[in-house]
């Protein structure tokens, strides 16, 4: 029986379908099968990340109006045999989405996979909650800023009313994931501190993703930043955060690039 | 979530507590959706459309009709709601009954809500019988309505209404000010009109007559 995991985050653009792609792309690595589920309809980026938007031929829009089943739909990955995608149509809109066809796909999902992973898309509409509906567990991905931390504690307060399982009294376990943390912009006070992000929501920290390069280049590339630079900074960030979501306990680290070594011997140069 | 008025006969008398209510929590309906319940009348069409015709008159903004003759509903008027349920968790709908009455004061202890998560963005507690306690943090964004007191444990960041239903003698506590507005029995104060020199610190507000006094309680 799979784990079903939402990604969400109420603010746009910071780094629910990175993030997503990431961890799917770790856990398979270390063996599980996961599915991850775009549920961005209209504005779907899952497919971009994971470098399938030249396969798809189905989506989960014509799975849950029965067009289509799901294994004609789901894209497996090339690099990794044990990760698929349910990627979203990009040519209808959320209204497409029906709470009985989701349910269902969900349950069929469960049936097949260790992890469902759900990228929710932004906002606090229809999207949003039918992607949360059926979660077992919530990942709220925040950027340490003013807007991003508010909209994060909105998401927290829906994730607590509008699931199934918090319907049925039953408490949605809910994490952290810090995202395009600058250690430098934090200690100049320009970012806010983990410390007041977590005084803030409240909730258990997952990790804390460093600001990094890597990533642009490797939605770019087509491939989660976890397959496509496993060494750079993010990479280790989330390798460890989906560690922790496999219940390792990690110690909480926020990765740097920087190749110290280099620095000195240039300095005792001069 | 809406609130639901249900207007009893003779509607002339209950427009007029209405208005009293209006007048103790200036604001209270601006930008909340309002079912009007009508189960205890029965009008005709055009008695309906004047029964709208005086809530919109007082800025109550009105989404349906519940318990109405669907014949005496027309074009121009709100839509006709079935299978509304009460909300659960933490709204409460304010006792349409007797809007107005101000909360008891030497009478019995009156009720306490009891809160003990943090109240997040965008939820909204509303508890005209009496005291919130809130055994946590009320976020940015979020609002605690109460017809008593306000005692907050925790950093008081969102919006704080006290005395809702004309109690006067109600005050605000926090563990932290960082509040976007604070109101006792109407009269309000927002963020930018709380001295400085008081954020982020524990603080009591009450009304001395017509003026807010916030004070810090180290």
């Amino acid at each position: 029986m799979a784990k079903v995991v939402v990604v969400t985050s109420g603010k746009g653009g910071v780094g629910k379908t990175t993030s997503t792609a990431a961890l799917g792309a770790a856990l398979a690595q270390g063996g599980a099968s996961v599915v991850v589920v775009d549920f961005d309809v209209g504005l779907r980026n899952l497919d971009l990340v994971m470098g399938a938007e030249r396969r798809v031929v189905y989506d989960l829009i014509n799975v849950v109006q029965g067009v289509a089943r799901l294994s004609q739909a789901l894209i497996r990955d090339k690099r990794v045999e044990t990760l698929f995608l349910l990627p979203a149509s990009q040519t209808r809109d959320k209204d497409a989405l029906t709470e009985a066809g989701v349910a269902r796909v969900i349950a069929e999902l469960r049936d097949k996979f260790d992890w469902v992973i759900c990228d929710s898309p932004a906002g606090i509409e229809r999207g949003a909650t039918l992607a949360m509906r059926h979660a077992d567990e919530a990942i709220v991905v925040a950027n340490p800023e003013v807007s991003s931390v508010r909209d994060s504690d909105r998401m927290i307060g829906l994730l607590d009313a509008k699931t199934v399982k918090a319907e049925r009294g039953e408490r949605i376990e809910k994490t952290l994931l810090v995202t395009r943390y600058d250690v430098a912009r934090a200690a100049r006070g320009e970012m806010l501190d983990i410390e007041d992000v977590l005084e803030i929501l409240s909730i258990p920290l997952l990790g804390i993703i460093p600001e990094s390069e890597e990533v642009l280049r490797a939605s770019n590339l087509g491939s989660p930043v976890t397959l496509s630079n496993e060494s750079s900074a993010p990479a280790r960030a989330y390798i460890d955060a989906a560690r922790r979501l496999n219940g390792e306990t990690v110690e909480m680290t926020i990765p740097s690039d920087k190749k110290g070594l280099f620095r000195l011997f240039g300095r005792r140069a001069a | 979530m809406a609130f639901v008025l249900a207007p009893e006969p003779p509607v002339a008398e209950w427009l007029a507590e209405l208005d009293d209510q209006i007048g103790r929590s200036e604001g209270f309906f601006i930008g909340r959706p309002v079912v009007v319940d009508l189960g205890a009348l029965t009008l005709n069409g055009p008695e309906l459309a004047g029964l709208v015709a005086d809530l919109r008159a007082r800025d109550v903004r009105i989404m349906g009709i519940e318990n109405a003759d669907p014949a005496a509903l027309g074009p121009g008027l709100p839509p006709l709601l079935t299978g509304g349920r009460a909300a659960p968790s933490l709204v409460e709908v304010p006792n349409p009954q007797t809007p107005g009455r101000p909360a008891a004061v030497n009478g019995p202890q009156p009720p306490c809500l009891l809160l003990e998560a943090s109240v997040r963005s965008g939820q909204s507690v509303v508890f005209p019988g009496g005291d919130v306690t809130v055994v946590g943090s009320v976020a940015s964004g979020a609002e605690v309505i109460a017809g008593g007191s306000i005692h907050v444990y925790g950093a008081l960041r969102g919006r704080a209404m006290a005395g809702s239903h004309g109690n006067a003698r109600a005050r605000i506590f926090c563990r932290r000010i960082e509040a976007e507005l604070l109101a006792i029995d109407g009269l309000y104060r927002t963020a930018d009109d709380i001295q400085p020199r008081l954020r982020s610190r524990a603080v009591q507000a009450w009304l001395e007559g017509d003026v807010m006094q916030i004070a810090a309680i180290d």
